[in-house]
Formats: structure tokens, sequence, C-alpha cells
């Protein structure tokens, strides 16, 4: 985009956000939403440590039939910290609370987000929600599964179901604040000439995702201290002992959870339309569709959560409802990856370690949502709800699409976060190596759920082991390729080669200023002229 | 974002009418008005949420914007209680295939 900011009359001065302070309190107190992404980024990368040692015990146990690693109850908990750390503390907030809250701003040409304030104290609000988790797990963990599901939850359990439910209840208003903080910034603080319709469609995602989290992170907020309510009061909600309903539980978690999933997942569309974009050269064919099914998702993604509960006591009436509902849902995602390839075709594709992340997507996200067609189908659902292939169905959405997409994002935004280039070479390889790594863990867990493995069982009949077997070698080669990126990322800050304030020759505002960007993003405020995307047009300065 | 000042008068009117509906709630508890009982507990606190979002939480003075993201709120709960009902009003409906195809039917 064309802009009133010359970028080359910032850089030289040195002075950027990660130089603007120095010390631990210019850390936690700042309100500069690259910081405040930064300190996410610290801390969500922590997160997903720890909820990968726990897929690590889970994968070792099941290397054989016998369960010989952990007893049947500390398997329940590994699974159930497993989930609730990797999608409360990792995937919820990845995407959202570290490139939404560094991006956001620069890419609408504002100087912060509209609550500066409200944003730090969303990550002090999360922090404190995860130091609950940390306590969980001191205080010997807990087996509902991240589902909570009554009555394991409340009148069978003997686990740290209270401190779990305090811990995800606050985190959740982490991310309303956050949801709130960006939609009144889309809203009210775009740059002049920048019309809803020519916003980088990342920001049509990061709307729908926080519209989202307004309107679901409540509900589930509820259902939890309804549950609390229960235990700790013995108020009849969920126990029929107490003239409550068990599968009102399912339906209030589910009504947030299912929108929930796509609060993981359109950020990941929104990082998809940028690389894209990007690599290829060319405006989103269909740029309108794609911006408006990202709310027709948000939207149709609330009307779909009864079916998760098929096999619930919830009635078959309901169950076809939810099921047509749930055949619908698929068709704005299948929207945009149809417009996404079309968007490649013809285009001036390069294959950079970003969009070879957005091609991992495109795959994995299109093979876990047709089997999410499958499980919404009421009857097949029936034969494998509750098997791996569930298990399956639901990593290749959000280990192959979400993650895909939050390391797209990594890789593509890191040259302007911390002024540096990572070595290429070595980023393509561990994403070659993830690709492959993904697939093998997962695929076979499609196949044994199919013939009949249930989840969340630690012990199984030995014909099954062969595909944990392959599972728990792809789960290795994973491992290895997430720790590459560790690796070479810090390296980079220290060694990497600097990085100029557009190294992709990309199109947006956020390309305009220099990298790292100072404080304030901009010095005067930019005015707007193109549509996003207008790769026809040279990027300043720069023949394409 | 209204930057005019509402006169306390306001405030006051608001929290006393909140207090006397809040009376005549606990009233009525003590009359049996059969099916209406639920019905009438449910306006009058209907009618007191709606006060306190209108005035305490100046949504009545604020842009339309911000009403239509309150509006939404709503319309996102009805929609979950529209299918919480749908669930459980048929849960005793049974599926009967028959010459047609199927059908769904009350039992009687
Ligand atoms: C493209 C549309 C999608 C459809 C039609 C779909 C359908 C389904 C269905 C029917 C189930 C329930 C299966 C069962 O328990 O028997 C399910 C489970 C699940 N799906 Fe999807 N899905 C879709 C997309 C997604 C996305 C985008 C995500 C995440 C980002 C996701 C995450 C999950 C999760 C986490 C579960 C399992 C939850 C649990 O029981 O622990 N799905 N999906
Ligand atoms: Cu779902």
């Amino acid at each position: 985009m064309s802009t009133t900011v010359e970028a080359s009359h910032h850089s030289g001065t040195g002075e950027n956000y990660l130089t603007a302070g120095y010390g631990l309190k210019s850390w936690l107190m700042t309100t500069d939403h690259k910081r405040i992404a930064i300190l996410y980024l610290l801390s969500i990368s922590l997160f997903f440590v720890i909820g990968g040692l726990f897929a690590v015990l889970i994968r070792i146990e099941l290397l054989t039939p016998a369960g010989d690693l952990v007893s049947a109850d500390s398997y329940n908990k590994l699974f159930t910290l497993h989930g609730l750390v990797m999608i409360f503390f990792f995937l919820v907030p990845s995407i959202p609370a570290v490139f939404g809250n560094f991006l956001i701003p620069i890419m609408i040409g504002a100087r912060d987000l509209a609550f500066p304030k409200v944003n730090l104290a969303s990550w002090y609000v999360f922090t404190i929600g995860g130091l609950f988790t940390f306590a969980v797990v001191l205080a010997g963990g807990v087996d509902t599964g991240w589902t909570f599901y009554t009555p394991y939850s409340s009148t069978y359990s003997k686990t740290a179901v209270g401190l779990t439910a305090i811990g995800v209840f606050i985190t959740g208003f982490s991310s309303i604040l956050t949801g709130l903080n960006f939609v009144v910034t889309i809203h009210k603080m775009r740059a002049p000439g920048l019309t809803w319709f020519r916003l980088p469609l990342f920001i049509w995602a990061h709307y729908a995702t926080s519209l989202i989290m307004l309107l679901g992170t409540p509900v589930v907020a509820i259902s939890i201290l309804l549950v609390f309510l229960e235990r700790v009061f013995g108020i009849g909600i969920f126990d029929p002992a107490l003239g409550g309903d068990p599968v009102l539980f399912q339906h209030l978690f589910w009504f947030y959870s299912h929108p929930a999933v796509y609060i993981m997942i359109l950020p990941s569309m929104g990082v998809m339309s940028e690389l894209i974009a990007c690599f290829c050269r060319k405006r989103i064919f269909g740029y309108s569709f794609v911006a408006f099914s990202s709310l027709a998702i948000a939207v149709l993604g609330f009307l779909v959560w009864g079916h998760h509960m098929f096999t619930s006591s919830q009635s078959i009436y309901a169950g076809m409802v939810f099921s047509i509902l749930t055949m619908m849902v698929a068709i704005p995602s299948a929207v945009k990856v149809f417009n996404w390839a079309a968007t490649m075709y013809g285009g001036s594709i390069s294959y950079e370690t970003p969009m070879m992340y957005a091609f991992g997507f495109l795959g994995l996200f299109t093979i876990g949502g047709l089997t999410g067609l499958f499980l919404g189908a009421l009857g097949l659902d029936v034969h494998v709800h509750d098997t791996y292939f569930v298990v399956a169905h639901f990593h290749y959405i959000m280990v192959g699409g979400a993650i895909m997409g939050y390391l797209g994002a990594l890789h593509f935004w890191w040259p302007k976060m911390f002024g540096r280039l990572y070595p290429e070479a070595w980023a393509k390889l561990s994403s070659i190596v993830i690709f492959i790594g993904f697939n093998l863990t997962f695929f076979p867990q499609f196949l044994v759920g199919y013939l009949g493995m249930p989840r969340r069982y630690h012990v199984y009949p030995d014909e099954f082991q062969i595909f944990h077997v392959l599972s728990t070698a792809g789960a290795s080669i994973l491992a290895i390729g997430y720790a590459f990126p560790v690796v070479y990322l810090i390296w980079s800050l220290v060694r990497g080669e600097k990085a100029g304030p557009n190294p992709w020759n990309a199109k947006g505002l956020e390309w305009t200023v220099p990298s790292p960007p100072t404080t304030f993003n901009f010095d005067e405020t930019p005015v707007v002229t193109e549509e996003a995307y207008d790769y026809s047009r040279p990027v300043e300065g720069k023949v394409v | 974002m209204s930057e005019h000042s509402i006169p306390a008068r306001i405030y006051y009117l608001v929290f006393a009418t909140l207090l006397l509906l809040t009376l005549i709630t606990v009233e009525v508890a003590f009359y049996d008005l059969g099916i209406l009982t639920f019905g009438v507990a449910l306006g009058i606190a209907c009618f007191k949420a709606a006060l306190v979002i209108l005035y305490f939480m100046h949504v009545r003075y604020s842009s339309g914007l911000t009403g239509i993201f309150v509006a939404a709120g709503f319309v996102f709960l009805a929609i979950m209680l529209t299918f919480f009902l749908l669930d459980a009003s048929s849960r005793d409906w049974q599926y009967q295939p028959d010459s047609s195809g199927f059908s769904m039917v009350r039992p009687s």
C-alpha cells in the first residue's frame, strides 16, 4: 500500500520498540502492543512445551498394548492436562494474542490497540490462569478430560477440578479482553482511506475471531462456574440426583467449545491469506467472499455444537438438525480453500518457508475438514464417536491447520518482529520434517480409530499396536521438527542477518515501517490509497 | 462515547425502581399464579436487567454500534436456549422407518 511514510528515513536511528526501554519493569509494565505480543509469545511457548511433554508421555505409554509406563489414573491425568494446556493455554491465545496483538494496529495504521492497558491486563489475567494450572499439576492433576463432562467433573471426581475450573474461568477473561480490544480497534482506529474492503484478510479473520471470543467465552466461564457451584454448594444443575441434567453441561460446554475450535482456526486462515497473496504475488481471488466467509464461520459455528453429542441422550430430532447445520458450516471453510487455490492458479509462486507452511495448512486442513463431515453425518458418527478417528480429525485441524498457520506466521513476521533473518535452508528443512512427522503421527490414528480403538484408553488389543508404533515414531519426528525452529530462531536473534523493512517484498502497512518497528509504529498516520494485496503495482521503490 | 453527563437524579430513579421491583418479586412469590409464576418472575427480572444495561451501563446514551453488539449478545443467548429446548422437548420422540423413508413420532 502506498503511504505517506517513507520506510527508509526511520532506519538508522537504531531506536525501536525492543530498545525503547530495558529491564524487567519496562516489559512488565509496558502498554506497547508489540511488547505485550512478545510477553504472550514467551508464555504460550512455555505452555506449548509443557503440553508437548504430556503428549510425549502419552505416546510412549501407547507404544505397547499393556499399560506399563503409567497407571490408568495417571493416564487420565496426562491426556486431560495435555488437552487443557494445548487448547486453553496455547491454541486459543496463539495467533490472536501474539500476531494479532503485534500486527493489527500496524496493519491498520494505528499507534496501538484501542485500550493498551486492558491489553496488558489480559496478559496478567492469562498468567494468573496459567499459575492456577501449574497449581493443578502440583495438587496431583485433574482427570476429567479437557471437556470437564459431568459427572466426571462433579459427582465422581476426586481430583483438582476446582482449581482447574478457576484457572480456565480466569483465562477465559483474557480472551474476552483481547476480543473486545480487537473489535473496538478495528472499528475505530483504521487509517484514513483504509475502508473495510481494503483491510488485509488477516484483520477480517481476527474480527470474526473476536466476535466469537466475546459471544462465546462467557458461556464456558458460566458453565464451569455452575460445575463449581454444584460441587461446592450442592446446587442441583447437572446431577440428576439433585434434579439436574448432565447433558445440559454438554450443551453449555459445546456452545462455547465448538465456536472455540474456530477461535483456533480462523486466525490461522487469516494468516493463510497473507502468506498466499505474498508468495503468489497476487491479490486473493474473491477477496470479499473470503472476508465474509470468516463472518459466516463465526455465526454458523454457533449453530452446530450438537454434533459432539450425537451419542449422548440428546434427542434424535435435535441430532438431525445439528447434523444438517454441520454440513452447512463446511461451506464457508471450503470457500476459503477454493479461493486460495484459485489465487495460486496463474500466480508467481515461490517456496519460501512461510509458503511451505501454507501448503501444509491447505492439505492438512482439507483432510481435517472433510473427516469432520464424516463425523457430522449422524449415522456414521455413532460408529466412530470417541474413537481415535475423532482424535485424528481434530489434530489434523488443530495441529495440521492451526499450528501450521502459527508457524507460517512466525516465519513470515519474525524478521518484522525482531529485525533478523533466520537461516532459510534450516527453516525449510524443518517445515518438511514437521509435515512428515505430523502425517506419520496422525494418519494411522484415522485407521486405528476406524477399526475401533477408543480414545482415552491406555491399554488396547495387540492388533492395534502397529498403528500406535507408527504414531509414536511420527511423534518423535514431529518433536525434532519443532525443536529446529527453537534453535535457529533463537540463534537468528544474535547471529541472523539484519532484515530490511520488507524482506519479502510484501504489500501491507506493516512492511512500510522499519524492522523492528518503532514504539509508535508510524511517525505520521499513513493514508491508504489502494486495495489490499495490490501486487500489480510495484512495492515502493522496488520492482517485484 | 457519551461525554454529556447524565443527571444523578436519573440514577437514583433507576435505583429506586430496581429496589421496588425486587420487593415486588418477593411479594409475588407468595401468590400462586399457576402457569404464570415463571413468566412473571422472569419478566420482572428481564425488565430490571434492561434498566441496568440501558442506564447504569450507559447503552442508552451510546452509539448504535454499541447497541448492535449488546443486542447480538441476546440474539446468541436466544439461539442457545432455542436449541437447548429443541433437544429437551423432543427427547422422547421416536424414529420410525416407514414407506416414505422415515418419520419422527411422539409417543402418545
Ligand atoms: C469443517 C468443519 C468441521 C466439521 C464438519 C467438524 C465436525 C466434527 C464433529 C462432528 C465432531 C464430533 C465427533 C465425535 O465426537 O464423535 C468433531 C470433533 C472435534 N472437532 Fe471438528 N469439525 C470441523 C472443523 C473443526 C475445526 C476447525 C476444529 C478446530 C480448530 C475442530 C476441532 C474438533 C475437536 C477439538 C473435536 C473433538 C472434541 C472432543 O470431543 O474432545 N473441528 N468435529
Ligand atoms: Cu464441533
